[in-house]
């Protein structure tokens, strides 16, 4: 317990780029049924920053970003996106926000009846209600070129790889150039080469457009490239934070268990 | 136990009618909040109604034929063999050509709604249409259930004719009837009365159709399995419903113009 909060005092200052607070969630509970799944998450994500969630499956990562924007309701706490409450906006203001914050699904969530190209101009012709079709062709070049797929602009979903599926769902989130990015698990499924090139992207993105972003992930690869602040998650609660040569250097069983491939 | 099992299924029920009393408002405020989806309706409109077109004129083909078969033994008994043009028209225009349009159409279209809305639902893409901040009522629901509101009295207008086509043909097996005095004698019989319910309660019929399959799809849980429960549980729910618009409207027209 003494290492716990010994990572949490280490990381408040160093990690942050900027003081502006994009994302703060306090004191977050969510149940299923009878089952608590998030019991007390506590979060808070600057402007410019990358913060890398690590955790078992199945406890709760994916139900945290779904609160952030609104997919789901907390049952206690509160989630302040842009300094709002989420769970208080009206739908036209959440409707706003959403523009505003890009979320990669974990599955891609492509729309199959739809082609690559008619998938990311989507969110393009109907929120940001672009007409122009020059524009809409030019960013949908520029983000396909993005992620190395130019040639798949025409292809059903249906006709893509898992990786290429995964790469288009990130060009379908990126092309509304979105402040916030939740990216659920973007490189889990890939080779280590694609992988890599994802990682890369993200921080190419942070880089360029300033978004702030949480990234969910399993792979220690993306996690250290990205990442420019750790948490751990267990049993509901984050249990650890910091950056990630802290994390790698940690005392902790459970922490350090998640780092033994990366020494 | 007993009492429990009916307490949660009674629960059960009010909670899904509050459920589709909610979906059913949220379609009328999508409709009239503008950002009309027209190419998807068209799609969709293609989708329903013509890929519908084949299944509905052969069944109503054979519709029309059977009964004629049916009809004439009967009829020829009471000496009223003139009268079989009219009796198949009155029947096919009135009940036949609209149930059974309905019914199969319940069958094909309800069921691929639920099934395309549920597996949607289940690979997260209405919720990534969600999060995107574009309107998966107005673009999924709103055009599906205009679609087969418009297209299930279309398909079942032309099921009639083709129906009476089939009883022309019938007929001609025994008798010697030309194809002006049958279907002279088909029409003659038959007024407004006879068509304008039968036209309102397809619309009807369509709109079941579409809401149930959207309802049920929209709602599924986020299992493979329920993919295939959402689909069913469609096809059962609008055929139901089909039957029990269709007892309404005969009350209803009987009390109005009879
Ligand atoms: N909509 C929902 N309804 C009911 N239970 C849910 C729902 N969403 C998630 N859960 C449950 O919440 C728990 C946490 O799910 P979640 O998807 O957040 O896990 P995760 O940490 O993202 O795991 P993974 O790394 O495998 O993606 C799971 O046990 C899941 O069954
Ligand atoms: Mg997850």
């Amino acid at each position: 317990m003494d290492e716990v909060n010994q990572h949490k005092e280490g990381a408040e200052q160093p990690s942050a780029k900027t003081d502006e607070v994009m994302v703060k969630i306090e004191h977050l509970r969510k149940c299923f049924g009878s089952k608590e799944v998030l019991k007390d998450i506590n979060l808070t994500l600057h402007k410019g920053e990358n913060l890398i969630v690590l955790g078992r499956s199945g406890q709760g990562k994916s139900v945290t970003i779904q609160c952030i924007v609104g997919l789901l309701t907390p049952d206690k706490g509160s989630v302040k996106v842009f300094g709002q409450e989420v769970a208080e906006l009206s739908n036209d203001e959440l409707k706003e926000l959403r523009t505003r914050v890009g979320f990669l699904f974990q599955s891609g969530a492509l729309y199959d009846s739809m082609t690559v190209k008619e998938n990311l101009e989507f969110a393009l012709t109907r929120v940001l209600k672009i007409k122009d079709q020059q524009e809409l062709d030019q960013r949908v070049k520029e983000v396909l070129e993005g992620i190395g797929l130019p040639e798949a602009i025409d292809k059903m979903p249906s006709d893509l790889s898992g990786g290429m599926r995964k790469r288009v769902g990130l060009a379908r989130t990126l092309i509304v150039k979105p402040e916030i990015m939740l990216y659920d698990e973007p490189t889990t499924g890939l080779d280590p080469i694609t992988s890599r090139e994802i990682s890369e992207l993200i921080l190419k993105m942070q880089k360029k457009y300033k978004t702030s972003s949480i990234i969910i992930t399993h792979d220690m690869e993306c996690a250290r490239i990205t990442g420019d602040r750790v948490l751990i998650m267990n049993d509901g609660e984050y249990i650890a934070q910091g950056t990630f040569e802290e994390l790698q250097h940690s005392e902790d069983e459970f922490v350090k268990s998640f780092f033994l491939d990366t020494l | 136990m007993a009492e429990q099992i009916m307490n949660s299924g009674w629960r059960r029920w009010m909670e899904s009618v509050g459920d589709q009393t909610v979906f059913l408002t949220s379609f009328f405020r999508n409709v009239f909040s503008g950002g009309f989806e027209w190419s998807e309706f068209v799609r969709q409109s293609y989708e329903i109604g013509y890929k519908s077109l084949t299944l509905v004129s052969i069944t109503s083909f054979i519709m029309g034929l059977v009964l004629i078969l049916q009809l004439r033994p009967t009829l020829v008994d009471f000496g009223a063999a003139s009268m079989l043009p009219q009796t198949l028209a009155v029947s096919i225009i009135r009940e036949m050509g609209p149930i059974i349009t309905a019914i199969i159409c319940a069958g094909k279209i309800a069921s691929s709604i639920g099934a395309e809305l549920g597996s949607m639902k289940v690979t997260e893409q209405i919720d990534a249409m969600e999060v995107s901040g574009a309107n998966p009522v107005q673009y999924l629901v709103v055009t599906r259930i205009l679609a087969t509101t418009l297209m299930i009295p279309l398909l079942t207008m032309i099921g009639d004719v083709i129906s009476l086509f089939g009883g022309y043909f019938a007929l001609n097996f025994t008798d010697d009837v030309s194809f002006t005095l049958y279907f002279t004698k088909c029409f003659a019989s038959l007024d407004f009365t006879d068509y304008l319910p039968a036209l309102v309660k397809t619309v009807f019929f369509g709109f079941a159709i579409g809401f149930v399959g959207c309802y049920k799809g929209f709602n599924s849980n986020k299992g493979t399995e329920s993919v295939g429960l959402a689909a069913n549980s469609a096809v059962v729910t609008a055929s139901l419903w089909v039957f029990f618009i269709d007892m309404l409207a005969v009350q209803i027209t009987n009390l109005l113009f009879y």
